[in-house]
């Protein structure tokens, strides 16, 4: 994001994206405000993914937790929503503590499996405790503030939120804590002779991860106005998941890329044919043959050879 | 309220026969796992698929007895011929790349599946009977307990034994069980590790129908049957000890019959109980049960 150039473009994008919901109409205002949210929730588990090298399998749990906990402070307590937007994220962040916390005990694909039933028992209590979470109906038309119910405001709320969240995201992977993380990841043994606590850096960065996981939870509900089981099912966090691999996963704007087109997939195709899932599935075959680099890492081929060859770096002493 | 002695021992039963539908499903997973080193996503959606060409087959032959043993016999066939052709066209092109990309690639399989299903059996809820002499229940304990459960925990150890013969007794399933451990001294040997893959991930595939088929007549055969039994047979397959096939039915008895007593002292949060087994298991022996293979 070096550059005069760049920073102009990025000033430029930003007043773009604030003018556009008096240009667009209601629907599509939904669908851009839509992807903001699911990008922000791919962005931090990239944090996890992609600079931190972990197997975050269950990223979708925090979302919802958060989300949960928004909706039933609103819902079942006399407090503002205000404080209820403020405790969802610190509540994803405290379960990523707790989750996380036993997970890095382990390493790969044990770490994402424990992940995996750590969070399916967060999922079944949900999915049943009828009487707090309403079970698989969950909660709706939960009341929002005056200022944020309108669309137009809340896709106001949401693009500033955003902003500010990919702001620090950027600070914190370009940190000499987000320097040391991607170390790990490229080489945990050799971080540990060095003197890093590899399982602290590790579990700082879930507890980060799944802070914004729940600020993307929070405005979820700001944009929907209800909550349901699906936020924290398996099926969700593969697909955010997927986003992030889809995107390219070692660049920072790559999980962006990945939420826009699966969010717009699914939208649009759903409109025309019932089998979104089909085409999906049919691209994410081709992508996985012929880019698989992710689409920003096609990109910077194209674009930016330079920086390309150093991601191609990066990567191959990860997979070392 | 009150539980007694009788009903505990019928929800065992009936949690050992749920136990050996789950053993079927990620015996074939884990063996995937062992050998190919890949979480298969798409097992469940084969599992599915198993379930409704049983029911094709099985009203092809126009139903009864014979429908049943025939749609027992086919449908795991099928199955394994999906997988077979999937595994050849595309999958085998992929085993040098690295590993997320062919756990995305068993994801988008389980995309492109669920949604072929849906387009050639439609949305609808399906469902077989059990063959004649498997119909009806029988009393045990004082209670009624269906015969078609115990005709499961008859077929479930069976399975069992045939796959101990297969991966101890022949020579594709000894090379199998080699690749597991070292896949590159395998290719040295002038093995053809890719056929071997291939015959790992059909027999997986053929597993996973059987399961599909044997659970037709229990329950109601409709799209979705496939996401919830993938997460167990992870579960599963996870706290037994990666691609160790006897650690899959020391999980599958744990988590079946954690469900069972589940749904007879708290029904509400039954599916609760199987989840935290699993965790606890995972907080005291992290590396599952039984040793891997990896």
């Amino acid at each position: 994001m070096g550059g005069i150039k760049g920073r102009l473009a990025l000033v430029g994008l930003v007043i773009l994206l604030f003018l556009l919901p008096s240009v667009l109409p209601r629907f599509y205002t939904y669908i851009i405000a839509l992807i903001f949210v699911t990008a922000l929730l791919a962005m931090s588990l990239n944090i996890t993914v992609g600079y931190g090298g972990m197997f975050q399998f269950h990223h979708g749990v925090f979302y919802g937790v958060s989300a949960y906990t928004v909706a039933l402070i609103i819902t079942k307590t006399k407090l503002p929503a205000w404080v209820a937007f403020c405790a969802g994220p610190v509540a994803a962040a405290i379960a990523g503590l707790l989750i996380g916390g036993f997970c890095v005990r382990l390493t790969q694909l044990y770490f994402g499996m424990l992940q995996i039933s750590l969070g399916s028992l967060l999922w079944a209590i949900v999915f049943r405790w009828y009487s707090l979470t309403g079970g698989d109906d969950g909660i709706h038309g939960i009341p929002m503030p005056d200022i944020l119910s309108s669309l137009k405001n809340a896709y106001y709320f949401i693009l500033i939120v955003l902003i500010v969240c990919l702001y620090l995201l950027y600070r914190i992977v370009n940190s000499p804590f987000g320097r040391t993380l991607q170390a790990i990841r490229d080489n945990p043994g050799r971080c540990e002779a060095v003197g890093v606590n590899v399982r602290r850096h590790q579990l700082a960065a879930i507890v980060i991860a799944t802070f914004f996981a729940g600020v993307a939870g929070v405005l979820f509900v700001v944009l929907e106005g209800s909550v349901f089981p699906d936020l924290l099912f398996w099926v969700l966090s593969l697909e955010v998941f997927i986003m992030c691999l889809l995107g390219g996963w070692f660049t920072f704007a790559g999980p962006i890329v990945g939420a826009a087109i699966i969010v717009s997939l699914r939208t649009f195709v759903g409109m025309y044919t019932e089998y979104w899932t089909l085409i999906l599935g049919a691209i994410l075959i081709l992508l996985i043959f012929f880019l698989p680099e992710g689409v920003m890492g096609f990109l910077m081929e194209k674009f930016a050879p330079r920086l390309k060859a150093h991601v191609v770096e990066e990567r191959s002493r990860a997979q070392g | 309220m009150s539980v007694d002695l009788a009903s505990v021992l019928t929800q065992l039963l009936v949690g050992l026969s749920r136990s050996m539908i789950l053993f079927i499903v990620s015996a074939g997973m884990s063996f995937i796992l062992g050998v190919l080193r890949v979480p298969n996503v798409a097992h469940g959606s084969l599992y599915m698929i198993g379930a409704f060409s049983a029911f094709s087959v099985y009203n092809y032959f126009g139903g009864g007895s014979t429908g049943f043993w025939l749609a027992l016999l086919l449908a795991p066939f099928l199955v394994a011929l999906v997988g077979f052709v999937a595994e050849r066209a595309l999958f085998c092109h992929l085993y040098q790349r690295e590993h997320l990309m062919l756990l995305l690639f068993t994801f988008a399989l389980m995309l492109i599946l669920g949604d072929l299903v849906k387009i050639v059996w439609g949305p609808e809820y399906s469902s077989i009977m059990p063959p004649g002499g498997l119909k009806g229940s029988i009393s045990i304990f004082g209670s009624a307990f269906p015969k078609y459960n115990l005709f499961l925990l008859v077929v479930g150890p069976l399975v069992a034994v045939f796959l101990w013969l297969f991966t101890n007794r022949t020579k594709v399933g000894k090379i199998c069980r080699a690749a597991a451990v070292d896949r590159e001294m395998v290719g040295a040997l002038g093995i053809n590790v890719s056929w071997i893959f291939a015959a790992a991930f059909v027999l997986g595939c053929y597993l996973a129908g059987i399961a599909g088929a044997l659970v037709a007549p229990t329950v109601s055969i409709t799209l979705g049957m496939d996401h919830d039994i993938i997460i167990e047979a992870f579960l599963i397959v996870t706290i037994g000890g990666l691609g160790n096939m006897w650690g899959a039915l020391v999980g599958s008895l744990i988590f079946g019959i954690t469900q069972a007593l589940g749904v007879l002292f708290w029904p509400q949060f039954a599916i609760v109980f199987p989840y935290a087994a699993v965790v606890i298991v995972l907080l005291l022996r992290p590396r599952g049960l039984l040793k891997s293979v990896w």
